[in-house]
Protein backbone atom coordinates (compact mmCIF):
# COMPACT_ATOMS: atom_id res chain seq x y z
CA UNK A 1 0.00 0.00 0.00
CA UNK A 2 3.03 2.05 0.30
CA UNK A 3 3.77 2.15 -3.00
CA UNK A 4 0.58 4.22 -3.80
CA UNK A 5 1.42 7.37 -0.93
CA UNK A 6 3.15 9.78 -1.90
CA UNK A 7 6.44 10.69 0.06
CA UNK A 8 5.68 13.44 1.96
CA UNK A 9 1.91 14.20 3.00
CA UNK A 10 0.69 17.83 1.05
CA UNK A 11 -1.44 18.48 4.32
CA UNK A 12 -2.73 17.09 7.71
CA UNK A 13 -5.62 14.43 7.67
CA UNK A 14 -8.31 15.45 10.25
CA UNK A 15 -10.55 13.17 11.58
CA UNK A 16 -14.42 13.58 12.43
CA UNK A 17 -15.59 10.64 15.69
CA UNK A 18 -19.48 10.22 15.15
CA UNK A 19 -20.90 7.59 17.24
CA UNK A 20 -23.98 6.05 16.04
CA UNK A 21 -25.20 3.67 18.55
CA UNK A 22 -21.99 1.86 19.49
CA UNK A 23 -20.84 0.02 22.72
CA UNK A 24 -17.86 2.06 23.43
CA UNK A 25 -15.91 -0.93 22.30
CA UNK A 26 -14.48 0.92 18.28
CA UNK A 27 -14.63 4.07 20.48
CA UNK A 28 -11.81 3.41 23.19
CA UNK A 29 -10.04 1.70 20.18
CA UNK A 30 -10.03 4.91 18.42
CA UNK A 31 -8.89 6.70 21.62
CA UNK A 32 -6.35 3.93 22.12
CA UNK A 33 -4.49 4.72 18.74
CA UNK A 34 -4.42 7.88 19.41
CA UNK A 35 -2.17 7.18 22.96
CA UNK A 36 1.14 6.37 22.73
CA UNK A 37 1.61 3.18 21.49
CA UNK A 38 0.35 4.09 18.27
CA UNK A 39 0.15 7.48 18.08
CA UNK A 40 -1.16 8.62 14.72
CA UNK A 41 -0.91 12.16 15.74
CA UNK A 42 2.81 11.46 14.17
CA UNK A 43 1.49 11.46 11.00
CA UNK A 44 -0.24 14.42 11.43
CA UNK A 45 -3.71 12.75 11.84
CA UNK A 46 -6.12 14.60 14.34
CA UNK A 47 -9.40 14.06 16.21
CA UNK A 48 -11.60 17.59 15.28
CA UNK A 49 -14.48 18.81 16.84
CA UNK A 50 -16.41 19.65 13.97
CA UNK A 51 -17.13 17.66 10.64
CA UNK A 52 -17.25 21.05 9.08
CA UNK A 53 -13.38 20.82 9.88
CA UNK A 54 -13.00 17.00 8.42
CA UNK A 55 -11.02 15.23 5.83
CA UNK A 56 -12.89 11.92 6.91
CA UNK A 57 -15.73 10.76 9.15
CA UNK A 58 -14.99 7.90 11.51
CA UNK A 59 -18.29 6.63 12.08
CA UNK A 60 -19.33 3.85 14.46
CA UNK A 61 -21.83 1.94 15.45
CA UNK A 62 -24.76 0.53 13.69
CA UNK A 63 -27.36 3.29 12.98
CA UNK A 64 -30.68 3.81 15.28
CA UNK A 65 -33.76 4.90 14.30
CA UNK A 66 -33.48 8.27 16.40
CA UNK A 67 -29.44 8.83 15.10
CA UNK A 68 -30.16 8.28 10.94
CA UNK A 69 -30.99 12.04 9.95
CA UNK A 70 -28.29 13.21 12.24
CA UNK A 71 -25.64 11.35 10.66
CA UNK A 72 -26.73 12.60 6.86
CA UNK A 73 -26.41 15.89 8.28
CA UNK A 74 -23.24 15.45 9.65
CA UNK A 75 -22.18 13.94 5.84
CA UNK A 76 -23.36 16.84 4.43
CA UNK A 77 -21.64 19.21 7.17
CA UNK A 78 -18.65 18.20 5.57
CA UNK A 79 -16.60 20.36 2.33
CA UNK A 80 -15.30 18.07 -0.13
CA UNK A 81 -13.25 15.92 -1.04
CA UNK A 82 -14.59 13.99 1.66
CA UNK A 83 -14.25 10.30 2.73
CA UNK A 84 -16.12 7.81 4.89
CA UNK A 85 -14.49 5.09 6.84
CA UNK A 86 -16.93 2.83 8.65
CA UNK A 87 -15.22 1.34 11.91
CA UNK A 88 -16.09 -1.83 13.16
CA UNK A 89 -19.00 -4.79 12.59
CA UNK A 90 -21.69 -2.78 13.71
CA UNK A 91 -22.12 -0.11 11.44
CA UNK A 92 -20.92 -2.91 8.53
CA UNK A 93 -23.49 -5.21 8.94
CA UNK A 94 -25.85 -4.80 12.49
CA UNK A 95 -23.58 -7.48 13.61
CA UNK A 96 -24.80 -9.10 17.28
CA UNK A 97 -27.96 -6.50 16.66
CA UNK A 98 -29.12 -6.98 13.17
CA UNK A 99 -32.58 -8.19 13.96
CA UNK A 100 -33.57 -4.84 16.41
CA UNK A 101 -36.65 -3.42 16.10
CA UNK A 102 -34.67 -0.08 16.62
CA UNK A 103 -31.98 0.21 13.71
CA UNK A 104 -32.21 1.59 10.26
CA UNK A 105 -28.44 0.58 9.18
CA UNK A 106 -26.25 -0.85 7.83
CA UNK A 107 -24.74 2.58 7.77
CA UNK A 108 -24.13 2.54 3.84
CA UNK A 109 -27.94 2.80 3.73
CA UNK A 110 -27.61 5.93 5.35
CA UNK A 111 -24.48 7.70 3.47
CA UNK A 112 -21.54 6.70 1.09
CA UNK A 113 -18.74 4.63 2.83
CA UNK A 114 -15.67 4.29 1.27
CA UNK A 115 -13.59 2.09 3.43
CA UNK A 116 -14.57 -0.29 5.33
CA UNK A 117 -13.34 -1.72 8.70
CA UNK A 118 -14.19 -5.25 9.99
CA UNK A 119 -13.26 -6.43 13.32
CA UNK A 120 -15.52 -6.40 17.13
CA UNK A 121 -13.80 -3.92 17.49
CA UNK A 122 -11.38 -3.69 14.92
CA UNK A 123 -7.37 -3.38 16.11
CA UNK A 124 -6.03 0.06 16.32
CA UNK A 125 -3.88 -0.74 13.50
CA UNK A 126 -6.54 -2.03 11.98
CA UNK A 127 -8.11 1.10 12.16
CA UNK A 128 -5.03 3.37 11.07
CA UNK A 129 -4.48 1.22 7.96
CA UNK A 130 -8.38 2.18 7.37
CA UNK A 131 -7.53 5.72 7.50
CA UNK A 132 -4.39 5.48 5.47
CA UNK A 133 -6.82 4.16 2.47
CA UNK A 134 -9.25 6.70 3.13
CA UNK A 135 -6.03 8.83 2.12
CA UNK A 136 -5.30 7.69 -0.64
CA UNK A 137 -8.94 8.19 -1.96
CA UNK A 138 -8.06 11.99 -0.84
CA UNK A 139 -4.91 12.17 -2.89
CA UNK A 140 -6.33 10.75 -6.39
CA UNK A 141 -9.33 12.88 -5.70
CA UNK A 142 -7.27 15.80 -5.69
CA UNK A 143 -5.00 15.02 -8.01
CA UNK A 144 -7.75 14.91 -11.03
CA UNK A 145 -8.96 18.33 -9.73
CA UNK B 1 -40.75 54.13 25.43
CA UNK B 2 -41.99 50.65 25.01
CA UNK B 3 -39.32 48.07 26.58
CA UNK B 4 -39.02 45.02 24.92
CA UNK B 5 -40.31 41.72 27.76
CA UNK B 6 -37.49 40.03 28.79
CA UNK B 7 -38.24 35.91 27.41
CA UNK B 8 -35.73 33.46 27.39
CA UNK B 9 -34.35 31.23 25.10
CA UNK B 10 -34.24 27.61 23.76
CA UNK B 11 -30.76 26.29 22.90
CA UNK B 12 -30.63 22.53 21.51
CA UNK B 13 -27.31 20.72 21.94
CA UNK B 14 -26.78 17.26 20.46
CA UNK B 15 -27.60 14.79 20.10
CA UNK B 16 -24.20 14.99 17.91
CA UNK B 17 -22.17 17.47 19.59
CA UNK B 18 -18.40 17.93 19.51
CA UNK B 19 -18.44 17.96 23.71
CA UNK B 20 -20.46 14.75 23.68
CA UNK B 21 -19.07 11.67 23.04
CA UNK B 22 -21.76 9.27 23.28
CA UNK B 23 -24.97 10.83 21.52
CA UNK B 24 -27.63 11.98 23.97
CA UNK B 25 -29.52 15.08 23.50
CA UNK B 26 -30.13 18.53 25.79
CA UNK B 27 -32.71 21.50 25.26
CA UNK B 28 -31.67 24.00 27.35
CA UNK B 29 -34.07 27.32 28.36
CA UNK B 30 -31.54 30.20 29.04
CA UNK B 31 -31.73 33.19 30.23
CA UNK B 32 -28.83 35.47 29.58
CA UNK B 33 -25.86 33.52 30.74
CA UNK B 34 -28.06 31.50 33.49
CA UNK B 35 -29.67 28.31 32.66
CA UNK B 36 -32.72 28.32 33.79
CA UNK B 37 -34.03 24.88 32.86
CA UNK B 38 -33.09 21.76 30.90
CA UNK B 39 -34.84 18.89 29.19
CA UNK B 40 -32.96 15.78 28.39
CA UNK B 41 -33.69 13.39 25.73
CA UNK B 42 -32.04 9.59 26.27
CA UNK B 43 -32.31 6.69 24.02
CA UNK B 44 -30.33 7.49 21.08
CA UNK B 45 -28.02 4.57 21.59
CA UNK B 46 -31.23 2.23 22.40
CA UNK B 47 -30.37 -1.09 20.14
CA UNK B 48 -33.25 -3.36 22.22
CA UNK B 49 -30.30 -5.43 23.76
CA UNK B 50 -32.84 -7.07 26.01
CA UNK B 51 -35.89 -7.29 23.18
CA UNK B 52 -32.73 -9.17 20.52
CA UNK B 53 -32.13 -11.78 23.36
CA UNK B 54 -35.84 -13.07 24.23
CA UNK B 55 -34.98 -14.20 20.59
CA UNK B 56 -31.78 -16.00 21.16
CA UNK B 57 -31.02 -18.91 22.62
CA UNK B 58 -28.27 -18.37 25.93
CA UNK B 59 -24.95 -19.37 24.34
CA UNK B 60 -25.89 -16.81 21.16
CA UNK B 61 -26.57 -13.93 24.07
CA UNK B 62 -23.15 -14.50 25.88
CA UNK B 63 -22.03 -12.29 22.26
CA UNK B 64 -24.80 -10.10 22.62
CA UNK B 65 -24.70 -9.40 26.60
CA UNK B 66 -20.53 -8.94 25.62
CA UNK B 67 -21.54 -5.98 23.32
CA UNK B 68 -23.65 -4.12 25.57
CA UNK B 69 -20.63 -2.18 26.64
CA UNK B 70 -17.29 -2.08 25.14
CA UNK B 71 -15.33 -1.27 28.59
CA UNK B 72 -17.21 -4.23 30.64
CA UNK B 73 -17.33 -6.91 28.17
CA UNK B 74 -16.55 -9.62 31.21
CA UNK B 75 -18.62 -8.34 33.56
CA UNK B 76 -21.95 -8.75 31.21
CA UNK B 77 -21.78 -11.81 30.04
CA UNK B 78 -20.30 -13.40 33.28
CA UNK B 79 -23.20 -12.45 35.35
CA UNK B 80 -25.58 -13.55 32.87
CA UNK B 81 -24.16 -17.10 32.73
CA UNK B 82 -24.45 -16.84 36.34
CA UNK B 83 -27.72 -16.11 36.21
CA UNK B 84 -28.42 -19.43 33.75
CA UNK B 85 -25.79 -21.17 36.03
CA UNK B 86 -28.43 -20.71 38.74
CA UNK B 87 -31.51 -21.45 36.63
CA UNK B 88 -30.26 -24.61 35.88
CA UNK B 89 -28.34 -25.88 38.44
CA UNK B 90 -25.35 -26.45 36.56
CA UNK B 91 -22.01 -26.96 38.65
CA UNK B 92 -19.30 -25.15 37.30
CA UNK B 93 -15.38 -26.75 37.45
CA UNK B 94 -12.97 -25.49 40.40
CA UNK B 95 -10.70 -24.69 38.13
CA UNK B 96 -12.73 -22.63 35.71
CA UNK B 97 -14.07 -20.79 39.19
CA UNK B 98 -10.57 -19.39 39.41
CA UNK B 99 -10.03 -19.00 36.08
CA UNK B 100 -13.06 -16.65 36.10
CA UNK B 101 -11.15 -14.50 39.27
CA UNK B 102 -8.34 -14.20 37.07
CA UNK B 103 -10.13 -12.47 34.05
CA UNK B 104 -12.52 -10.44 36.03
CA UNK B 105 -9.94 -9.26 37.91
CA UNK B 106 -7.65 -8.69 34.88
CA UNK B 107 -10.64 -6.43 33.70
CA UNK B 108 -10.55 -4.24 36.76
CA UNK B 109 -7.01 -3.69 36.15
CA UNK B 110 -7.75 -2.27 32.89
CA UNK B 111 -10.74 -0.40 34.11
CA UNK B 112 -9.37 1.02 36.88
CA UNK B 113 -6.00 2.52 34.80
CA UNK B 114 -8.54 3.63 31.92
CA UNK B 115 -10.55 5.75 34.68
CA UNK B 116 -7.08 7.08 36.25
CA UNK B 117 -6.58 8.45 32.85
CA UNK B 118 -9.91 10.20 32.57
CA UNK B 119 -9.54 11.78 35.94
CA UNK B 120 -6.31 13.53 34.79
CA UNK B 121 -7.90 14.52 31.99
CA UNK B 122 -10.68 16.12 33.45
CA UNK B 123 -8.16 18.09 35.06
CA UNK B 124 -6.21 19.02 32.71
CA UNK B 125 -3.23 16.91 32.86
CA UNK B 126 -3.07 15.44 29.74
CA UNK B 127 0.37 13.88 30.21
CA UNK B 128 -0.91 11.77 33.19
CA UNK B 129 -3.82 10.82 30.51
CA UNK B 130 -1.11 9.21 28.10
CA UNK B 131 1.46 7.89 30.21
CA UNK B 132 -1.53 6.07 32.10
CA UNK B 133 -3.34 4.42 28.90
CA UNK B 134 0.45 3.91 27.64
CA UNK B 135 0.24 1.15 30.91
CA UNK B 136 -3.37 -0.08 30.15
CA UNK B 137 -1.37 -1.33 26.53
CA UNK B 138 0.09 -3.93 28.74
CA UNK B 139 -2.74 -5.16 30.53
CA UNK B 140 -4.11 -5.24 27.07
CA UNK B 141 -1.41 -7.05 25.92
CA UNK B 142 -2.34 -9.84 28.81
CA UNK B 143 -5.61 -9.84 27.80
CA UNK B 144 -5.03 -10.88 24.33
CA UNK B 145 -2.47 -13.62 24.95
CA UNK B 146 -5.12 -15.35 27.46
CA UNK B 147 -8.06 -14.55 25.51
CA UNK B 148 -7.41 -13.70 21.90
CA UNK B 149 -8.64 -10.31 21.59
CA UNK B 150 -8.32 -7.29 23.13
CA UNK B 151 -11.59 -6.01 24.13
CA UNK B 152 -13.95 -7.94 23.53
CA UNK B 153 -12.85 -11.53 25.14
CA UNK B 154 -15.59 -14.35 24.23
CA UNK B 155 -14.14 -15.96 27.24
CA UNK B 156 -17.43 -17.24 29.08
CA UNK B 157 -19.05 -19.99 28.23
CA UNK B 158 -22.15 -21.31 30.98
CA UNK B 159 -20.90 -23.75 32.84
CA UNK B 160 -17.11 -22.70 32.75
CA UNK B 161 -14.69 -20.59 30.50
CA UNK B 162 -13.69 -21.37 27.38
CA UNK B 163 -9.91 -21.10 27.66
CA UNK B 164 -7.43 -22.83 29.46
CA UNK B 165 -4.18 -20.91 31.08
CA UNK B 166 -1.26 -23.46 30.98
CA UNK B 167 1.34 -23.73 33.14
CA UNK B 168 3.32 -22.21 30.14
CA UNK B 169 1.73 -19.32 30.11
CA UNK B 170 2.46 -18.10 33.79
CA UNK B 171 5.52 -16.46 32.97
CA UNK B 172 4.03 -13.63 30.76
CA UNK B 173 1.40 -13.53 33.21
CA UNK B 174 4.44 -13.21 36.07
CA UNK B 175 5.81 -10.58 33.79
CA UNK B 176 3.33 -8.82 33.26
CA UNK B 177 2.04 -8.32 37.00
CA UNK B 178 5.73 -7.41 37.93
CA UNK B 179 5.75 -4.33 35.74
CA UNK B 180 2.57 -3.33 37.20
CA UNK B 181 3.75 -3.96 40.96
CA UNK B 182 6.57 -1.82 39.57
CA UNK B 183 4.96 0.49 37.99
CA UNK B 184 1.82 0.57 40.99
CA UNK B 185 4.58 3.23 43.13
CA UNK B 186 4.79 5.35 40.16
CA UNK B 187 1.32 5.85 39.77
CA UNK B 188 0.70 5.80 43.62
CA UNK B 189 3.39 9.07 43.35
CA UNK B 190 1.79 10.72 40.37
CA UNK B 191 -2.04 10.28 41.92
CA UNK B 192 -1.34 11.15 45.41
CA UNK B 193 1.40 12.47 46.59
CA UNK B 194 1.35 15.33 43.58
CA UNK B 195 0.01 18.75 45.26
CA UNK B 196 -1.85 19.54 42.17
CA UNK B 197 -3.81 16.39 42.57
CA UNK B 198 -4.13 17.07 46.30
CA UNK B 199 -5.40 20.34 45.87
CA UNK B 200 -7.98 19.52 43.31
CA UNK B 201 -9.50 16.37 44.97
CA UNK B 202 -9.32 16.88 48.94
CA UNK B 203 -12.64 17.69 50.09
CA UNK B 204 -13.94 18.25 46.96
CA UNK B 205 -17.16 16.23 46.21
CA UNK B 206 -17.94 14.93 49.44
CA UNK B 207 -20.33 11.94 49.61
CA UNK B 208 -21.22 11.28 53.49
CA UNK B 209 -21.35 7.67 54.58
CA UNK B 210 -25.24 8.31 55.40
CA UNK B 211 -25.44 9.60 51.94
CA UNK B 212 -23.87 6.73 49.99
CA UNK B 213 -25.92 3.84 52.20
CA UNK B 214 -29.50 6.22 51.40
CA UNK B 215 -29.19 6.43 48.01
CA UNK B 216 -27.54 2.72 47.33
CA UNK B 217 -23.90 3.64 45.76
CA UNK B 218 -22.00 0.78 44.74
CA UNK B 219 -18.57 -0.30 43.94
CA UNK B 220 -15.74 1.76 44.58
CA UNK B 221 -17.95 4.88 44.87
CA UNK B 222 -19.54 3.13 47.93
CA UNK B 223 -16.86 2.21 49.06
CA UNK B 224 -14.46 5.29 49.78
CA UNK B 225 -17.47 6.60 51.59
CA UNK B 226 -16.42 4.07 54.32
CA UNK B 227 -19.23 1.48 53.08
CA UNK B 228 -17.88 -1.91 53.42
CA UNK B 229 -20.11 -3.50 50.36
CA UNK B 230 -18.43 -5.67 48.02
CA UNK B 231 -19.87 -8.76 46.01
CA UNK B 232 -17.29 -10.64 45.90
CA UNK B 233 -16.81 -11.03 49.44
CA UNK B 234 -20.58 -10.30 50.48
CA UNK B 235 -21.91 -12.96 48.16
CA UNK B 236 -18.55 -14.84 47.67
CA UNK B 237 -19.08 -16.40 44.11
CA UNK B 238 -16.67 -17.74 41.81
CA UNK B 239 -13.53 -18.85 43.95
CA UNK B 240 -13.48 -15.26 46.12
CA UNK B 241 -14.28 -17.11 49.09
CA UNK B 242 -11.20 -19.37 48.98
CA UNK B 243 -8.68 -16.45 48.56
CA UNK B 244 -7.93 -13.42 51.18
CA UNK B 245 -8.18 -10.18 50.67
CA UNK B 246 -10.54 -7.26 52.26
CA UNK B 247 -12.72 -4.58 51.57
CA UNK B 248 -10.68 -1.56 50.49
CA UNK B 249 -11.43 1.69 51.83
CA UNK B 250 -9.58 4.93 51.99
CA UNK B 251 -8.66 4.52 55.77
CA UNK B 252 -6.22 1.89 54.76
CA UNK B 253 -3.92 4.38 53.35
CA UNK B 254 -5.03 7.80 55.06
CA UNK B 255 -5.95 6.72 58.28
CA UNK B 256 -9.25 8.39 58.17
CA UNK B 257 -12.48 8.65 55.30
CA UNK B 258 -13.49 11.62 54.11
CA UNK B 259 -15.41 9.95 51.09
CA UNK B 260 -14.04 13.02 48.71
CA UNK B 261 -12.68 12.56 45.25
CA UNK B 262 -9.31 11.81 46.65
CA UNK B 263 -10.31 8.77 48.36
CA UNK B 264 -12.12 7.52 45.42
CA UNK B 265 -8.32 7.57 43.45
CA UNK B 266 -7.34 6.21 46.45
CA UNK B 267 -9.37 3.16 46.54
CA UNK B 268 -9.14 2.17 42.68
CA UNK B 269 -5.76 2.85 43.16
CA UNK B 270 -5.45 0.56 45.98
CA UNK B 271 -7.97 -1.79 44.00
CA UNK B 272 -4.93 -2.04 41.38
CA UNK B 273 -3.05 -3.77 43.38
CA UNK B 274 -5.20 -5.86 45.36
CA UNK B 275 -6.22 -7.21 41.66
CA UNK B 276 -2.87 -8.19 40.93
CA UNK B 277 -2.69 -10.24 44.44
CA UNK B 278 -5.92 -12.15 43.91
CA UNK B 279 -4.54 -12.85 40.48
CA UNK B 280 -1.40 -14.41 41.78
CA UNK B 281 -2.91 -15.91 44.45
CA UNK B 282 -5.26 -17.60 41.90
CA UNK B 283 -2.80 -19.02 40.02
CA UNK B 284 -0.62 -20.48 43.08
CA UNK B 285 -3.64 -22.16 43.72
CA UNK B 286 -5.44 -23.28 40.89
CA UNK B 287 -6.48 -26.72 40.95
CA UNK B 288 -6.16 -29.20 38.22
CA UNK B 289 -9.08 -30.07 36.56
CA UNK B 290 -12.13 -29.30 33.55
CA UNK B 291 -12.17 -25.98 32.83
CA UNK B 292 -15.78 -26.35 31.98
CA UNK B 293 -19.15 -28.71 33.25
CA UNK B 294 -20.41 -29.58 29.66
CA UNK B 295 -17.71 -29.18 26.39
CA UNK B 296 -20.12 -29.47 23.95
CA UNK B 297 -22.46 -26.58 23.89
CA UNK B 298 -25.00 -28.65 21.82
CA UNK B 299 -25.58 -30.98 24.92
CA UNK B 300 -25.81 -27.82 26.91
CA UNK B 301 -28.62 -26.02 24.68
CA UNK B 302 -30.89 -29.30 24.56
CA UNK B 303 -29.88 -29.12 28.50
CA UNK B 304 -31.01 -25.36 28.78
CA UNK B 305 -34.02 -26.12 26.64
CA UNK B 306 -35.66 -28.13 29.23
CA UNK B 307 -35.71 -25.91 32.13
CA UNK B 308 -37.74 -22.95 34.01
CA UNK B 309 -37.09 -21.09 36.33
CA UNK B 310 -36.00 -17.57 37.23
CA UNK B 311 -32.24 -16.81 38.57
CA UNK B 312 -30.12 -13.66 39.31
CA UNK B 313 -26.65 -12.74 38.37
CA UNK B 314 -24.86 -10.87 40.60
CA UNK B 315 -21.51 -9.55 39.67
CA UNK B 316 -18.58 -7.01 41.34
CA UNK B 317 -17.91 -5.05 37.85
CA UNK B 318 -15.20 -2.59 37.92
CA UNK B 319 -18.00 0.52 38.55
CA UNK B 320 -19.92 -1.81 41.24
CA UNK B 321 -22.32 -3.85 41.46
CA UNK B 322 -24.09 -5.78 37.68
CA UNK B 323 -27.00 -7.28 38.30
CA UNK B 324 -28.67 -9.88 35.54
CA UNK B 325 -32.11 -11.26 35.77
CA UNK B 326 -32.99 -14.51 33.20
CA UNK B 327 -36.68 -16.15 33.40
CA UNK B 328 -36.62 -19.47 31.40
CA UNK B 329 -39.39 -21.07 30.35
CA UNK B 330 -38.30 -24.90 28.69
CA UNK B 331 -37.63 -22.95 25.46
CA UNK B 332 -35.17 -22.02 22.65
CA UNK B 333 -34.95 -18.43 23.83
CA UNK B 334 -34.86 -17.10 27.44
CA UNK B 335 -38.65 -15.26 28.29
CA UNK B 336 -37.27 -13.00 29.63
CA UNK B 337 -33.82 -10.86 30.40
CA UNK B 338 -33.07 -7.54 32.50
CA UNK B 339 -29.55 -5.57 32.52
CA UNK B 340 -28.97 -3.16 35.62
CA UNK B 341 -25.36 -2.03 35.35
CA UNK B 342 -23.99 -0.16 37.92
CA UNK B 343 -24.09 3.51 36.65
CA UNK B 344 -27.71 3.24 37.45
CA UNK B 345 -27.20 3.88 41.08
CA UNK B 346 -23.97 6.07 40.88
CA UNK B 347 -25.83 9.13 39.33
CA UNK B 348 -28.39 9.76 42.45
CA UNK B 349 -25.43 10.70 44.71
CA UNK B 350 -23.94 13.45 42.11
CA UNK B 351 -26.53 15.58 43.94
CA UNK B 352 -25.27 15.63 47.60
CA UNK B 353 -21.71 15.31 45.92
CA UNK B 354 -22.11 18.03 43.87
CA UNK B 355 -24.27 20.28 45.77
CA UNK B 356 -22.39 23.52 47.32
CA UNK B 357 -19.57 22.82 44.69
CA UNK B 358 -17.72 25.40 42.92
CA UNK B 359 -18.58 24.94 38.94
CA UNK B 360 -14.65 24.09 37.92
CA UNK B 361 -15.17 21.15 39.96
CA UNK B 362 -17.55 19.65 38.48
CA UNK B 363 -16.23 17.15 35.48
CA UNK B 364 -14.00 15.79 38.22
CA UNK B 365 -16.54 15.30 40.95
CA UNK B 366 -18.75 13.66 37.96
CA UNK B 367 -16.13 11.54 36.34
CA UNK B 368 -15.16 10.09 40.06
CA UNK B 369 -17.80 7.66 40.30
CA UNK B 370 -16.50 6.54 36.49
CA UNK B 371 -19.98 6.50 34.61
CA UNK B 372 -20.65 5.34 31.27
CA UNK B 373 -19.99 7.93 28.89
CA UNK B 374 -23.74 8.87 28.06
CA UNK B 375 -23.92 9.75 31.81
CA UNK B 376 -20.99 12.13 31.87
CA UNK B 377 -22.12 14.47 29.85
CA UNK B 378 -25.09 15.92 31.89
CA UNK B 379 -24.49 17.70 34.67
CA UNK B 380 -26.81 19.23 37.11
CA UNK B 381 -26.08 22.00 39.81
CA UNK B 382 -28.54 22.04 42.90
CA UNK B 383 -28.71 25.16 44.54
CA UNK B 384 -31.73 26.46 46.40
CA UNK B 385 -34.33 24.01 43.79
CA UNK B 386 -32.89 26.06 41.27
CA UNK B 387 -31.29 23.69 38.32
CA UNK B 388 -28.58 24.56 35.79
CA UNK B 389 -26.78 22.42 33.25
CA UNK B 390 -23.57 23.41 31.24
CA UNK B 391 -21.84 21.55 28.61
CA UNK B 392 -19.17 19.32 28.95
CA UNK B 393 -16.65 21.45 27.04
CA UNK B 394 -16.92 24.56 29.01
CA UNK B 395 -16.73 22.36 32.32
CA UNK B 396 -13.63 20.86 31.12
CA UNK B 397 -12.23 24.36 30.17
CA UNK B 398 -12.89 25.72 33.35
CA UNK B 399 -11.70 23.18 35.15
CA UNK B 400 -8.60 23.96 33.32
CA UNK B 401 -8.52 26.93 34.29
CA UNK B 402 -8.78 26.27 38.03
CA UNK B 403 -5.60 23.65 37.77
CA UNK B 404 -3.68 26.44 36.27
CA UNK B 405 -4.77 29.24 38.86
CA UNK B 406 -3.00 26.93 41.87
CA UNK B 407 0.06 27.71 42.98
CA UNK B 408 1.25 24.17 44.51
Amino acid sequence: MGKNLPKSFKKALWVYHCNSGSCNGCDIEIIAALCPRYDVERFGIKLVGSPRHADVLLITGAVTRQLADKIKRVYEQMPDPKAVICVGNCGNTGDVFYESYNLVGPVDQIIPVDVYIIGCPPRPENIIYGVAKAWMKLETLEAKT
Amino acid sequence: MKTAEKTTYQLPIGPIHPALKEPVMFEFEVDGERIVNVNVRLGHVHRGVEWTGTQRNPIQILYLAERICGICSYCHPMAFSLAVERVAGIEVPERADYLRVIHGELERICSHILWAGVAAHEIGFDSVLFLTWQMREKALDLTEYLTGNRITKGITMIGGVRRDITPDMHPKIQETLQYYKEIFKKLQHVFLDDKTFQLRCKDCGVLSKEDAVKLCAVGPTARASGVKKDVRLDQGYFAYSDLDFDYITPDIYTGEVHGDVYDRIVVRLLEIQQSIGLIEQCLNQMPAGPIVSEPKPLKLLAKLKNVSGEGIGRMEAPRGEVFHYVKLSAQDAPYAWKVRAPTYNNILPWIPMLTNQQIADIPIVAASTDPCMSCTNRVTIVKNQDTSFLDKEELHRMSIQKTRRLQP
